[in-house]
């Protein structure tokens, strides 16, 4: 799905990560730890395209990012779900329709796709917020909707940046449910955190992988979790 | 719950989807609109100007092109000498085209509205006419006089139009000012249009990096800010082009006399003419809008 190949990057000067190399297989789960500031968001930001790598090549669904230009890399996004830690919404929109805007920007926005809108609002708990604007949400109101965002489209791989950071905890016990069982149907999820206990609850359910960025580099965590 | 998610999926649906992602922001509207129906206006003054000094231009150059007349007043038996000596002047005169005498019969048919079909031409003392037909460039008029005056005392130069030459050469310089007058005005909607998407597309960077983060193409983008632009520029041009129009049917009409100022107005199929301004604005400001997205998207990381 997403291949890193001793993968380098530099915002300017000294470089922030170095010799990354990550394949991530279809229907595998992963966790992404590390120091705030260690470049969590960088690498997630190198595996959906929104960076090229300074050395090294990052392959996407078999493409090297480097030679996708920018309409290969918007068909390449409504492949990958991505939840970003700042979450940006179209202010102008309801929940709703910032939600479903991935479906009407790929022209796959049809009224069968109601049911699917309802059901993914319900499982973050948005319910009640259909016509709210975003910036009427709370932060984690906000990141619920960026999931739901995320998942619309039904990607086969999620990449979330603290999915969970403003949330209380039933609740992001109830966001990991959803994605368990979205890795369950297949898909590949990555979820960047600093939030051990959100890890080892995991742990319970699935078969994950946990990667910690240290010394610029990438490095499986041992079993200390 | 069901309706009110159907029409959510509706709106975010096809074109009115595609519009609505750009947030509405009347006061750039507005200017927009404003600009464009001074600018449709400002085009069909233009474009008048333009065709009456055409028309001036035309009907002033054929009557010049008729030529003037030389009248040669001579006792009857001086006529043919002079009028021959007048002929083979004329032939040398630089700027003369053709010169011919006209016949007998030519002259009473001239007189024949003041004298009747049975005038006998030949017994009586009128003049001699002498049709002149100049080149484009004109002849010397003073000097012709000077030398008719010596070869034939008798002759009389009688230029009745030769004072319009510089007027249709004026006019013919109008004419291509209000044309070009047209191309600036719509170079300059272009360039209006340009600023003012610029401005849009700055103005919703952070929508764009958001349509871009969710999948969406340039093309998807491009689109809601070119369709914005044309359609309000389309709307603004025709309102211009329509004020425009009303305001060239009120001017005071001078009934036949023609001048440039009473003359500024459209005839017959030519009233269909200003009808192509807002098509043309349009396309003008999809063209520089669909440039500048093109170049704002394509600048992005
Ligand atoms: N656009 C940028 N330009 C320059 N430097 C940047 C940029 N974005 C991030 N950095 C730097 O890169 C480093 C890693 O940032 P990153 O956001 O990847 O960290 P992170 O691991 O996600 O941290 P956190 O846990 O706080 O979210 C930081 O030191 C940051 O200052
Ligand atoms: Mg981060």
């Amino acid at each position: 799905m997403i291949e890193l190949d001793n993968v380098a990057y530099s915002y300017s000067g000294d470089a922030l990560l170095t010799d990354i190399s990550l394949q991530l297989a279809p229907g595998t789960f992963h966790f992404l730890t590390g120091p705030s500031g260690a470049g969590k968001t960088t690498f997630l930001k190198l595996c959906y395209g929104a960076l090229k790598p300074t050395g090294g090549s990052v392959h996407i669904f078999g493409d090297d990012v480097t030679e996708m230009d920018r309409d290969a890399v918007a068909y390449m996004r409504r492949r990958v779900g991505v939840v970003h830690q700042d979450c940006q919404f179209l202010d102008h929109l309801s929940v709703a329709e910032n939600v479903a805007l991935p479906l009407s920007v790929s022209g796959q926005a049809t009224p069968d796709q109601a049911e699917n809108l309802n059901e993914l609002m319900g499982w973050v708990g948005l319910q009640g917020k259909f016509d709210s604007l975003p910036p009427e949400l709370s932060g984690g109101e906000r990141q619920r909707a960026a999931l739901a965002r995320a998942l619309i489209l039904s990607p086969d791989v999620i990449l979330a940046d603290e999915p969970t950071g403003n949330v209380d905890w039933e609740m992001s016990q109830r966001l990991l449910r959803l994605l368990i069982e979205l890795n369950r149907m297949g898909k590949t999820v990555m979820i960047a955190t600093h939030d051990l206990g959100l890890i080892r609850a995991a742990k319970a359910h699935v078969q994950a992988r946990v990667l910690r960025i240290t010394n610029r580099t990438l490095q499986t965590a041992g079993a200390d979790l | 719950m069901r309706a009110r998610l159907d029409q959510v999926i509706a709106l975010l649906k096809g074109d009115q989807g595609a519009d609505r992602i750009v947030p509405p922001s009347g006061f750039t509207v507005r200017l927009t609109l404003f600009t464009s129906a001074a600018m449709a206006f400002l085009t069909i003054f233009a474009l008048a100007l333009s065709l009456a000094a055409g028309r001036l231009g035309t009907s002033w150059g054929d009557e010049l092109a008729r030529a003037s007349t030389i009248r040669i007043s001579a006792p009857p038996e001086q006529m043919q000498e002079q009028v021959a000596s007048v002929l083979r002047l004329l032939e040398q005169t630089p700027g003369v085209e053709t010169a011919r005498a006209l016949s007998a019969d030519e002259q009473r048919e001239l007189l024949e509205p003041w004298f009747g079909p049975a005038l006998p031409v030949e017994q009586l003392p009128v003049p001699q006419l002498i049709d002149v037909s100049e080149t484009s460039d004109g002849y010397d008029a003073d000097s012709l006089r000077l030398r008719l005056q010596a070869e034939a005392p008798g002759a009389v130069l009688d230029e009745h139009t030769r004072w319009r030459r510089p007027l249709v050469a004026a006019a013919s310089r109008l004419r291509l000012l209000g044309w070009v007058s047209i191309l600036l005005i719509g170079a300059a909607t272009g360039a209006m249009v340009t600023l003012a998407a610029h401005a849009a597309l700055a103005a919703n960077a952070q929508v764009i990096a958001v349509l871009r983060l969710v999948g969406a193409t340039d093309g998807y983008i491009a689109q809601a800010f070119v369709r914005r632009f044309t359609l309000r520029t389309l709307s603004g041009a025709l309102a211009g082009t329509l004020a425009g129009m009303a305001a060239l049917l009120l001017m005071p009409s001078a009934g036949d006399v023609e001048g440039l100022l009473t003359g500024l107005r459209f005839e017959g199929w030519q009233w269909l003419l200003p009808l192509v301004v807002p098509p043309l604005a349009a396309l003008v400001a999809y063209i520089a809008t669909s440039a500048a997205a093109r170049r704002v998207l394509g600048g992005l990381a």
